[in-house]
Protein backbone atom coordinates (compact mmCIF):
# COMPACT_ATOMS: atom_id res chain seq x y z
CA UNK A 1 0.00 0.00 0.00
CA UNK A 2 2.32 2.55 1.35
CA UNK A 3 5.17 1.21 -1.27
CA UNK A 4 3.65 2.98 -4.43
CA UNK A 5 3.39 6.83 -2.92
CA UNK A 6 6.89 6.16 -1.57
CA UNK A 7 8.35 4.73 -5.17
CA UNK A 8 7.15 8.25 -6.56
CA UNK A 9 8.85 10.14 -4.17
CA UNK A 10 11.82 8.56 -4.43
CA UNK A 11 11.66 8.60 -7.99
CA UNK A 12 11.02 12.95 -8.03
CA UNK A 13 14.04 12.60 -5.72
CA UNK A 14 16.33 10.83 -7.69
CA UNK A 15 15.37 13.00 -11.05
CA UNK A 16 15.97 16.31 -8.75
CA UNK A 17 19.52 14.98 -7.52
CA UNK A 18 20.40 13.78 -11.04
CA UNK A 19 19.25 17.45 -12.61
CA UNK A 20 20.98 19.25 -9.79
CA UNK A 21 24.09 17.04 -10.45
CA UNK A 22 24.15 17.74 -14.38
CA UNK A 23 24.06 21.29 -13.75
CA UNK A 24 27.24 21.52 -11.51
CA UNK A 25 29.14 18.45 -13.63
CA UNK A 26 28.05 21.09 -16.42
CA UNK A 27 29.50 24.05 -14.60
CA UNK A 28 32.21 22.79 -13.31
CA UNK A 29 32.96 21.11 -17.62
CA UNK A 30 32.00 24.70 -18.73
CA UNK A 31 34.47 26.31 -16.07
CA UNK A 32 37.29 23.61 -16.99
CA UNK A 33 37.16 24.56 -20.87
CA UNK A 34 36.66 28.25 -20.76
CA UNK A 35 40.39 29.52 -20.35
CA UNK A 36 41.60 27.06 -23.17
CA UNK A 37 42.56 27.71 -26.43
CA UNK A 38 41.19 28.22 -29.35
CA UNK A 39 39.31 31.19 -28.36
CA UNK A 40 36.27 31.54 -31.05
CA UNK A 41 36.09 35.32 -30.43
CA UNK A 42 33.32 35.21 -33.57
CA UNK A 43 31.17 33.05 -31.73
CA UNK A 44 31.27 34.79 -28.77
CA UNK A 45 29.90 37.93 -30.51
CA UNK A 46 27.35 36.27 -32.18
CA UNK A 47 26.38 34.92 -29.05
CA UNK A 48 26.22 38.31 -26.95
CA UNK A 49 24.25 39.63 -30.06
CA UNK A 50 21.89 36.93 -29.41
CA UNK A 51 21.27 37.10 -26.43
CA UNK A 52 22.09 40.69 -25.47
CA UNK A 53 20.96 42.85 -28.68
CA UNK A 54 18.20 40.98 -30.31
CA UNK A 55 16.38 40.27 -26.29
CA UNK A 56 16.51 44.57 -26.13
CA UNK A 57 12.96 44.89 -27.18
CA UNK A 58 11.19 42.15 -24.80
CA UNK A 59 12.85 43.38 -21.90
CA UNK A 60 12.00 47.32 -22.97
CA UNK A 61 8.26 46.03 -23.33
CA UNK A 62 8.32 44.40 -20.34
CA UNK A 63 10.24 46.72 -17.96
CA UNK A 64 8.41 49.66 -19.48
CA UNK A 65 4.87 48.22 -18.58
CA UNK A 66 6.08 46.70 -15.49
CA UNK A 67 7.00 50.28 -13.95
CA UNK A 68 4.13 52.06 -15.87
CA UNK A 69 1.33 49.50 -13.73
CA UNK A 70 3.70 49.69 -10.46
CA UNK A 71 3.22 53.22 -10.76
CA UNK A 72 -0.09 53.30 -10.90
CA UNK A 73 -0.85 50.40 -8.51
CA UNK A 74 1.62 52.39 -5.69
CA UNK A 75 -0.39 55.87 -6.23
CA UNK A 76 -3.88 54.04 -6.14
CA UNK A 77 -2.55 52.17 -2.96
CA UNK A 78 -0.66 54.94 -1.65
CA UNK A 79 -3.57 57.46 -1.85
CA UNK A 80 -5.47 55.59 0.42
CA UNK A 81 -3.34 57.26 3.39
CA UNK A 82 -1.55 60.08 2.03
CA UNK A 83 1.59 58.86 0.96
CA UNK A 84 1.82 59.50 -2.71
CA UNK A 85 5.03 60.88 -2.32
CA UNK A 86 6.54 57.56 -1.69
CA UNK A 87 5.33 55.90 -4.75
CA UNK A 88 8.67 56.65 -6.69
CA UNK A 89 10.73 55.17 -4.24
CA UNK A 90 9.04 52.29 -3.93
CA UNK A 91 8.61 52.31 -7.81
CA UNK A 92 12.90 52.21 -8.13
CA UNK A 93 13.19 50.13 -5.34
CA UNK A 94 11.53 47.41 -6.19
CA UNK A 95 12.44 47.24 -9.88
CA UNK A 96 15.97 47.29 -9.28
CA UNK A 97 15.86 45.00 -6.39
CA UNK A 98 13.32 42.72 -7.86
CA UNK A 99 11.33 43.10 -10.84
CA UNK A 100 13.37 44.16 -13.10
CA UNK A 101 16.27 40.82 -12.75
CA UNK A 102 13.43 38.19 -12.57
CA UNK A 103 11.22 39.50 -15.64
CA UNK A 104 13.97 39.98 -17.32
CA UNK A 105 15.29 36.70 -16.78
CA UNK A 106 11.95 34.93 -16.88
CA UNK A 107 12.18 36.79 -20.36
CA UNK A 108 15.00 36.11 -21.36
CA UNK A 109 14.72 32.65 -20.77
CA UNK A 110 11.87 32.50 -22.87
CA UNK A 111 13.26 33.65 -25.52
CA UNK A 112 16.72 32.68 -25.40
CA UNK A 113 16.83 29.71 -23.05
CA UNK A 114 14.35 28.05 -24.91
CA UNK A 115 15.94 28.58 -28.50
CA UNK A 116 19.53 27.35 -27.08
CA UNK A 117 18.07 23.97 -25.35
CA UNK A 118 15.96 23.50 -28.93
CA UNK A 119 19.36 24.34 -30.89
CA UNK A 120 21.80 21.89 -28.68
CA UNK A 121 18.95 19.25 -28.49
CA UNK A 122 18.55 18.93 -32.74
CA UNK A 123 22.22 19.29 -32.41
CA UNK A 124 22.47 16.48 -30.84
CA UNK A 125 19.84 14.52 -32.39
CA UNK A 126 21.32 14.96 -35.82
CA UNK A 127 24.74 13.47 -34.61
CA UNK A 128 26.34 17.23 -35.19
CA UNK A 129 27.55 17.51 -31.41
CA UNK A 130 29.16 13.47 -32.15
CA UNK A 131 30.56 15.59 -35.40
CA UNK A 132 31.85 18.50 -33.17
CA UNK A 133 33.73 15.49 -31.31
CA UNK A 134 34.94 13.80 -34.37
CA UNK A 135 36.30 17.00 -35.32
CA UNK A 136 38.80 16.97 -32.10
CA UNK A 137 36.31 19.69 -30.67
CA UNK A 138 34.56 19.84 -27.21
CA UNK A 139 31.01 20.67 -27.79
CA UNK A 140 31.58 22.39 -24.48
CA UNK A 141 34.23 24.64 -25.33
CA UNK A 142 32.79 25.54 -28.69
CA UNK A 143 28.60 25.37 -27.92
CA UNK A 144 28.77 25.99 -24.12
CA UNK A 145 30.99 28.87 -23.33
CA UNK A 146 30.23 31.41 -25.56
CA UNK A 147 26.53 30.71 -24.65
CA UNK A 148 26.90 31.05 -21.08
CA UNK A 149 29.54 33.37 -20.65
CA UNK A 150 27.43 35.64 -23.21
CA UNK A 151 24.33 35.08 -20.93
CA UNK A 152 26.02 35.73 -17.82
CA UNK A 153 27.72 39.10 -19.16
CA UNK A 154 24.73 40.66 -20.89
CA UNK A 155 21.72 39.88 -18.32
CA UNK A 156 22.91 42.54 -15.79
CA UNK A 157 23.69 44.74 -18.95
CA UNK A 158 19.67 44.14 -19.91
CA UNK A 159 18.60 44.33 -16.65
CA UNK A 160 20.44 48.11 -16.59
CA UNK A 161 18.34 49.04 -19.42
CA UNK A 162 15.46 47.51 -17.54
CA UNK A 163 15.63 49.64 -14.56
CA UNK A 164 16.14 52.96 -16.18
CA UNK A 165 13.09 52.10 -18.70
CA UNK A 166 11.25 50.55 -15.53
CA UNK A 167 11.44 54.10 -14.35
CA UNK A 168 10.90 56.18 -17.10
CA UNK A 169 7.11 54.30 -16.96
CA UNK A 170 6.82 54.95 -13.40
CA UNK A 171 7.73 58.49 -13.99
CA UNK A 172 5.49 58.58 -17.36
CA UNK A 173 2.21 57.59 -15.43
CA UNK A 174 3.17 59.44 -12.03
CA UNK A 175 3.79 62.74 -13.75
CA UNK A 176 1.54 62.71 -17.25
CA UNK A 177 -1.40 60.20 -16.29
CA UNK A 178 -1.59 61.19 -12.19
CA UNK A 179 -0.73 64.46 -12.07
CA UNK A 180 2.25 64.28 -9.57
CA UNK A 181 4.34 67.01 -9.75
CA UNK A 182 7.25 66.06 -11.56
CA UNK A 183 10.30 67.05 -9.70
CA UNK A 184 9.29 65.66 -6.51
CA UNK A 185 8.24 62.60 -8.16
CA UNK A 186 11.61 62.50 -9.84
CA UNK A 187 13.72 63.16 -6.36
CA UNK A 188 11.38 61.13 -4.90
CA UNK A 189 12.84 58.49 -6.93
CA UNK A 190 15.99 58.50 -5.32
CA UNK A 191 15.33 59.28 -2.15
CA UNK A 192 15.74 56.50 -0.36
CA UNK A 193 18.11 54.24 -2.75
CA UNK A 194 21.08 52.75 -1.62
CA UNK A 195 24.00 51.39 -3.89
CA UNK A 196 23.54 47.97 -2.75
CA UNK A 197 20.02 47.96 -3.80
CA UNK A 198 21.69 48.94 -7.36
CA UNK A 199 24.51 45.94 -6.86
CA UNK A 200 22.43 43.43 -5.76
CA UNK A 201 20.00 43.73 -8.69
CA UNK A 202 22.89 43.16 -10.98
CA UNK A 203 24.57 40.18 -9.35
CA UNK A 204 20.73 38.36 -9.05
CA UNK A 205 20.99 39.27 -13.24
CA UNK A 206 24.45 37.39 -13.33
CA UNK A 207 23.37 34.49 -11.46
CA UNK A 208 20.28 33.99 -13.06
CA UNK A 209 21.84 34.67 -16.35
CA UNK A 210 24.45 31.59 -15.53
CA UNK A 211 20.97 29.40 -14.29
CA UNK A 212 18.80 30.03 -17.52
CA UNK A 213 22.69 29.47 -19.84
CA UNK A 214 23.46 26.00 -18.21
CA UNK A 215 20.04 25.05 -18.13
CA UNK A 216 19.36 25.22 -21.08
CA UNK A 217 22.79 23.83 -22.23
CA UNK A 218 22.60 20.81 -20.02
CA UNK A 219 18.67 19.74 -21.53
CA UNK A 220 19.65 20.01 -24.53
CA UNK A 221 22.92 18.43 -24.58
CA UNK A 222 21.15 15.02 -22.78
CA UNK A 223 18.18 15.25 -25.36
CA UNK A 224 17.25 12.03 -26.58
CA UNK A 225 14.36 10.65 -29.02
CA UNK A 226 14.39 12.50 -32.33
CA UNK A 227 11.73 15.71 -33.06
CA UNK A 228 9.58 15.11 -29.92
CA UNK A 229 12.27 14.44 -27.46
CA UNK A 230 13.92 18.32 -28.92
CA UNK A 231 10.15 19.59 -28.39
CA UNK A 232 10.56 18.28 -24.16
CA UNK A 233 13.85 19.19 -24.03
CA UNK A 234 13.12 22.76 -24.41
CA UNK A 235 9.82 23.14 -22.42
CA UNK A 236 12.11 21.64 -19.65
CA UNK A 237 14.49 24.11 -19.76
CA UNK A 238 12.38 26.92 -19.76
CA UNK A 239 10.39 24.94 -16.75
CA UNK A 240 13.52 24.22 -14.85
CA UNK A 241 15.24 27.40 -15.08
CA UNK A 242 12.34 29.31 -14.23
CA UNK A 243 11.61 27.82 -11.57
CA UNK A 244 15.16 27.69 -10.19
CA UNK A 245 15.56 31.40 -10.61
CA UNK A 246 12.33 32.24 -8.49
CA UNK A 247 13.90 29.62 -5.96
CA UNK A 248 17.26 31.00 -6.30
CA UNK A 249 15.79 34.81 -6.04
CA UNK A 250 14.15 34.25 -2.64
CA UNK A 251 17.96 32.85 -1.26
CA UNK A 252 19.84 35.38 -2.86
CA UNK A 253 17.60 38.35 -1.84
CA UNK A 254 18.29 36.79 1.68
CA UNK A 255 21.68 36.39 1.14
CA UNK A 256 22.11 39.80 -0.35
CA UNK A 257 20.47 42.14 2.24
CA UNK B 1 47.99 9.69 -18.95
CA UNK B 2 48.16 7.76 -21.91
CA UNK B 3 49.69 4.18 -21.67
CA UNK B 4 51.65 2.42 -24.67
CA UNK B 5 50.62 -1.10 -25.15
CA UNK B 6 52.64 -3.58 -26.50
CA UNK B 7 50.92 -6.35 -28.51
CA UNK B 8 51.54 -9.68 -26.53
CA UNK B 9 54.28 -11.69 -27.76
CA UNK B 10 53.45 -13.37 -30.67
CA UNK B 11 50.70 -11.24 -31.62
CA UNK B 12 50.79 -10.90 -35.86
CA UNK B 13 48.75 -7.83 -35.65
CA UNK B 14 52.38 -5.57 -34.78
CA UNK B 15 51.33 -3.67 -37.91
CA UNK B 16 47.88 -2.93 -36.44
CA UNK B 17 46.40 0.69 -36.73
CA UNK B 18 43.13 -0.16 -34.83
CA UNK B 19 42.62 -3.15 -32.31
CA UNK B 20 39.47 -4.29 -30.82
CA UNK B 21 39.87 -6.51 -27.86
CA UNK B 22 36.73 -8.12 -26.05
CA UNK B 23 34.45 -4.70 -26.41
CA UNK B 24 30.81 -5.02 -24.48
CA UNK B 25 28.55 -2.09 -24.55
CA UNK B 26 24.84 -2.54 -23.02
CA UNK B 27 22.73 -0.08 -22.92
CA UNK B 28 20.36 -0.59 -19.81
CA UNK B 29 19.71 -4.32 -20.07
CA UNK B 30 19.78 -4.42 -24.01
CA UNK B 31 23.51 -6.14 -24.93
CA UNK B 32 24.82 -4.64 -28.09
CA UNK B 33 28.43 -5.18 -28.74
CA UNK B 34 28.86 -8.88 -26.67
CA UNK B 35 32.70 -9.44 -26.85
CA UNK B 36 33.97 -8.04 -30.35
CA UNK B 37 37.45 -8.95 -31.35
CA UNK B 38 39.30 -7.13 -34.83
CA UNK B 39 41.92 -5.84 -35.82
CA UNK B 40 42.37 -3.20 -38.77
CA UNK B 41 45.79 -3.01 -40.22
CA UNK B 42 47.64 0.55 -41.55
CA UNK B 43 46.39 1.32 -44.29
CA UNK B 44 43.65 -1.53 -44.77
CA UNK B 45 39.98 -1.11 -45.88
CA UNK B 46 37.64 -3.21 -43.29
CA UNK B 47 34.12 -3.13 -44.12
CA UNK B 48 31.26 -3.50 -41.21
CA UNK B 49 28.43 -5.11 -42.79
CA UNK B 50 24.80 -6.51 -40.60
CA UNK B 51 21.39 -6.11 -40.19
CA UNK B 52 19.88 -2.70 -39.15
CA UNK B 53 20.11 -2.30 -35.40
CA UNK B 54 22.78 -5.04 -34.15
CA UNK B 55 24.88 -1.48 -33.03
CA UNK B 56 27.24 -1.46 -36.44
CA UNK B 57 26.89 2.31 -35.64
CA UNK B 58 27.85 1.84 -31.90
CA UNK B 59 30.50 0.10 -32.73
CA UNK B 60 32.38 2.13 -35.38
CA UNK B 61 31.40 4.91 -32.37
CA UNK B 62 33.58 3.24 -29.71
CA UNK B 63 36.63 3.23 -32.30
CA UNK B 64 36.55 7.17 -32.16
CA UNK B 65 36.13 7.39 -28.26
CA UNK B 66 32.58 8.92 -28.49
CA UNK B 67 30.93 6.18 -26.54
CA UNK B 68 33.21 4.63 -23.62
CA UNK B 69 32.96 0.39 -23.72
CA UNK B 70 31.37 -1.30 -20.49
CA UNK B 71 34.68 -3.42 -20.74
CA UNK B 72 37.45 -4.48 -23.63
CA UNK B 73 40.00 -1.85 -25.12
CA UNK B 74 40.24 -0.08 -27.78
CA UNK B 75 43.53 0.66 -29.31
CA UNK B 76 44.80 3.25 -31.89
CA UNK B 77 48.50 3.38 -32.97
CA UNK B 78 49.34 1.34 -29.47
CA UNK B 79 47.57 3.67 -27.05
CA UNK B 80 44.48 2.74 -25.40
CA UNK B 81 41.55 5.33 -25.62
CA UNK B 82 40.64 4.92 -22.16
CA UNK B 83 43.56 5.17 -20.64
CA UNK B 84 44.22 8.77 -21.65
CA UNK B 85 42.65 11.88 -20.10
CA UNK B 86 40.00 13.56 -21.50
CA UNK B 87 42.31 16.45 -22.95
CA UNK B 88 44.44 13.58 -23.91
CA UNK B 89 41.33 11.46 -26.02
CA UNK B 90 39.82 14.81 -27.42
CA UNK B 91 43.47 15.64 -29.37
CA UNK B 92 43.94 12.25 -30.25
CA UNK B 93 40.37 12.47 -32.23
CA UNK B 94 42.75 14.64 -35.14
CA UNK B 95 44.40 11.03 -36.42
CA UNK B 96 40.62 10.74 -37.42
CA UNK B 97 37.82 11.65 -39.65
CA UNK B 98 34.59 10.40 -39.48
CA UNK B 99 30.90 10.76 -41.87
CA UNK B 100 27.95 10.45 -40.49
CA UNK B 101 24.95 8.87 -41.33
CA UNK B 102 22.63 11.38 -42.37
CA UNK B 103 26.04 13.82 -42.92
CA UNK B 104 25.41 15.62 -39.78
CA UNK B 105 26.63 19.09 -40.95
CA UNK B 106 26.44 21.66 -39.13
CA UNK B 107 23.26 23.26 -40.17
CA UNK B 108 23.84 26.81 -39.12
CA UNK B 109 26.79 26.98 -41.42
CA UNK B 110 27.70 26.79 -45.31
CA UNK B 111 29.19 24.12 -46.73
CA UNK B 112 32.34 26.04 -47.30
CA UNK B 113 32.66 26.74 -42.91
CA UNK B 114 31.65 22.91 -42.63
CA UNK B 115 34.64 21.85 -44.46
CA UNK B 116 37.05 24.46 -43.25
CA UNK B 117 35.95 24.03 -39.55
CA UNK B 118 38.51 21.85 -38.57
CA UNK B 119 40.94 23.40 -40.50
CA UNK B 120 40.21 27.25 -38.85
CA UNK B 121 40.23 25.35 -35.74
CA UNK B 122 43.82 24.05 -35.77
CA UNK B 123 44.70 27.56 -36.93
CA UNK B 124 45.47 27.00 -40.52
CA UNK B 125 45.45 30.57 -42.89
CA UNK B 126 42.55 31.63 -44.52
CA UNK B 127 44.14 30.84 -48.08
CA UNK B 128 45.16 27.95 -47.17
CA UNK B 129 41.88 26.78 -45.91
CA UNK B 130 40.11 27.85 -49.35
CA UNK B 131 42.73 25.82 -50.91
CA UNK B 132 42.28 22.64 -49.06
CA UNK B 133 38.31 23.66 -48.88
CA UNK B 134 38.54 23.38 -52.64
CA UNK B 135 40.86 20.11 -52.88
CA UNK B 136 38.33 18.72 -50.80
CA UNK B 137 35.10 19.87 -52.97
CA UNK B 138 37.15 18.12 -56.30
CA UNK B 139 37.62 14.69 -54.80
CA UNK B 140 34.31 14.44 -54.22
CA UNK B 141 33.05 15.54 -57.00
CA UNK B 142 31.40 18.97 -56.07
CA UNK B 143 33.02 21.65 -57.00
CA UNK B 144 30.62 24.63 -57.32
CA UNK B 145 28.41 24.41 -53.99
CA UNK B 146 30.78 26.17 -51.49
CA UNK B 147 28.84 29.20 -50.86
CA UNK B 148 25.26 26.45 -50.22
CA UNK B 149 23.40 25.44 -46.70
CA UNK B 150 23.39 22.25 -46.31
CA UNK B 151 19.30 22.31 -45.98
CA UNK B 152 19.36 23.22 -50.07
CA UNK B 153 21.27 20.20 -50.52
CA UNK B 154 20.35 16.51 -51.73
CA UNK B 155 21.16 13.05 -49.60
CA UNK B 156 23.39 12.15 -51.57
CA UNK B 157 25.31 15.59 -51.87
CA UNK B 158 25.06 16.02 -48.01
CA UNK B 159 26.89 12.67 -47.34
CA UNK B 160 30.13 13.82 -49.86
CA UNK B 161 29.45 17.44 -48.15
CA UNK B 162 30.35 15.55 -44.64
CA UNK B 163 33.42 13.60 -46.57
CA UNK B 164 34.99 16.70 -47.48
CA UNK B 165 35.01 17.61 -44.08
CA UNK B 166 35.98 14.25 -42.40
CA UNK B 167 39.28 14.22 -45.05
CA UNK B 168 39.73 18.24 -44.73
CA UNK B 169 42.63 17.60 -42.10
CA UNK B 170 44.06 14.85 -43.54
CA UNK B 171 43.51 11.99 -41.17
CA UNK B 172 45.22 8.96 -40.69
CA UNK B 173 42.06 6.98 -40.43
CA UNK B 174 38.93 7.13 -42.05
CA UNK B 175 35.10 6.42 -40.18
CA UNK B 176 32.02 5.71 -43.07
CA UNK B 177 29.36 5.38 -41.02
CA UNK B 178 26.52 4.03 -44.11
CA UNK B 179 27.55 6.28 -46.59
CA UNK B 180 25.08 4.73 -49.05
CA UNK B 181 22.34 4.12 -47.16
CA UNK B 182 18.76 5.26 -48.42
CA UNK B 183 20.14 6.78 -51.65
CA UNK B 184 19.18 5.45 -55.66
CA UNK B 185 21.88 3.08 -57.03
CA UNK B 186 23.42 5.37 -58.95
CA UNK B 187 24.43 7.69 -56.13
CA UNK B 188 25.16 4.58 -54.15
CA UNK B 189 27.57 3.69 -56.65
CA UNK B 190 29.46 7.36 -56.88
CA UNK B 191 29.93 7.03 -53.23
CA UNK B 192 31.77 3.95 -53.01
CA UNK B 193 33.68 5.41 -56.00
CA UNK B 194 34.21 8.43 -54.18
CA UNK B 195 35.48 6.51 -51.02
CA UNK B 196 38.00 4.88 -53.16
CA UNK B 197 39.60 7.97 -54.89
CA UNK B 198 39.56 9.26 -51.15
CA UNK B 199 41.36 6.10 -50.31
CA UNK B 200 43.69 6.54 -53.06
CA UNK B 201 44.77 9.88 -52.17
CA UNK B 202 44.73 9.64 -48.28
CA UNK B 203 46.20 5.85 -48.17
CA UNK B 204 44.36 6.07 -45.07
CA UNK B 205 43.19 3.27 -42.91
CA UNK B 206 39.50 2.96 -43.35
CA UNK B 207 36.77 1.09 -41.60
CA UNK B 208 32.94 1.35 -42.87
CA UNK B 209 29.73 0.06 -42.22
CA UNK B 210 27.22 -0.31 -44.68
CA UNK B 211 24.64 -2.92 -45.65
CA UNK B 212 24.80 -2.71 -49.21
CA UNK B 213 26.90 -5.44 -49.94
CA UNK B 214 28.01 -4.47 -53.96
CA UNK B 215 29.34 -1.10 -52.10
CA UNK B 216 31.21 -3.02 -49.56
CA UNK B 217 32.96 -5.81 -51.82
CA UNK B 218 34.18 -2.43 -54.17
CA UNK B 219 35.78 -0.40 -50.61
CA UNK B 220 36.88 -3.37 -48.67
CA UNK B 221 40.22 -5.60 -48.35
CA UNK B 222 38.26 -7.35 -45.59
CA UNK B 223 35.08 -7.99 -45.00
CA UNK B 224 33.13 -8.63 -41.49
CA UNK B 225 29.92 -9.27 -40.80
CA UNK B 226 28.54 -8.08 -37.01
CA UNK B 227 25.21 -9.34 -35.74
CA UNK B 228 24.08 -10.28 -32.18
CA UNK B 229 26.65 -8.35 -30.44
CA UNK B 230 29.18 -10.70 -31.95
CA UNK B 231 31.73 -10.86 -35.98
CA UNK B 232 30.38 -13.78 -37.08
CA UNK B 233 32.77 -13.57 -39.69
CA UNK B 234 35.43 -11.94 -41.52
CA UNK B 235 37.22 -12.50 -44.90
CA UNK B 236 38.18 -10.97 -48.09
CA UNK B 237 35.10 -9.86 -50.11
CA UNK B 238 35.37 -12.92 -52.45
CA UNK B 239 35.62 -15.41 -49.28
CA UNK B 240 32.32 -13.63 -48.05
CA UNK B 241 30.87 -13.95 -51.39
CA UNK B 242 31.57 -17.94 -51.37
CA UNK B 243 31.04 -18.72 -47.56
CA UNK B 244 28.96 -21.93 -47.07
CA UNK B 245 28.20 -19.80 -43.10
CA UNK B 246 24.31 -19.99 -42.71
CA UNK B 247 24.29 -16.35 -41.61
CA UNK B 248 27.03 -15.04 -44.71
CA UNK B 249 24.17 -16.53 -46.85
CA UNK B 250 21.07 -15.41 -45.73
CA UNK B 251 22.28 -11.70 -45.50
CA UNK B 252 24.29 -12.03 -49.02
CA UNK B 253 20.65 -13.22 -50.12
CA UNK B 254 18.91 -11.31 -48.45
CA UNK B 255 16.26 -13.65 -47.10
CA UNK B 256 13.89 -12.68 -44.41
CA UNK B 257 14.58 -16.04 -42.05
CA UNK B 258 17.66 -17.56 -41.19
CA UNK B 259 20.02 -17.48 -38.60
CA UNK B 260 20.38 -13.54 -38.44
CA UNK B 261 16.76 -12.94 -38.09
CA UNK B 262 15.33 -15.83 -35.77
CA UNK B 263 18.45 -17.63 -34.24
CA UNK B 264 20.39 -14.84 -32.95
CA UNK B 265 19.80 -15.86 -29.40
CA UNK B 266 21.01 -19.97 -30.36
CA UNK B 267 24.36 -18.19 -32.34
CA UNK B 268 24.80 -16.00 -29.10
CA UNK B 269 24.54 -19.24 -26.94
CA UNK B 270 27.00 -21.47 -29.44
CA UNK B 271 29.42 -18.61 -29.23
CA UNK B 272 29.59 -18.71 -25.85
CA UNK B 273 30.06 -22.37 -25.62
CA UNK B 274 32.53 -22.09 -28.51
CA UNK B 275 34.73 -19.41 -26.26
Amino acid sequence: MIQRPLEAVGKVVLHLLEETGRFFIMLGRILFWSPRPPYDVREHFRQMQRVGVDSIPVVFLTMLFTGMVLALQAYNGFARFNATSLVGSVVTLSLMRELSPVLSALMVTGRVGSSMAAEIGSMRVTEQIDALEALATEPVQYLFVPRVFATVLMMPLLVVMGDVIGMVGGYFVAVKLLGTNSVAYYESQFQYLDMVDFTSGIIKAAVFGLILSVVACVRGFYTVGGAEGVGRSTTRAVVVASLTILLVDFFLTRLLF
Amino acid sequence: MSRETTPPPGDSSADAKIRVEDLHKSFGDHVVLDGIDFVVNSGEALVIVGPSGTGKSVLLKHLIGLLQPDSGRVIVDGQDLWSMDHLERVRFRKKFGMSFQEGALFDSMSVYDNIAFPLRRSGMKPAQVRERVEECLELVQLPDIAAKRPSELSGGMRRRVGFARAIAHKPEILLFDEPNTGLDPIMTDTIAEVILGIRRQLRATIVTITHHIPSARKIGDRLALLSGGHILFEGTPDDFMKSPDPAVRQFVEGRAAGPLTGEIQTLRRNFREAR
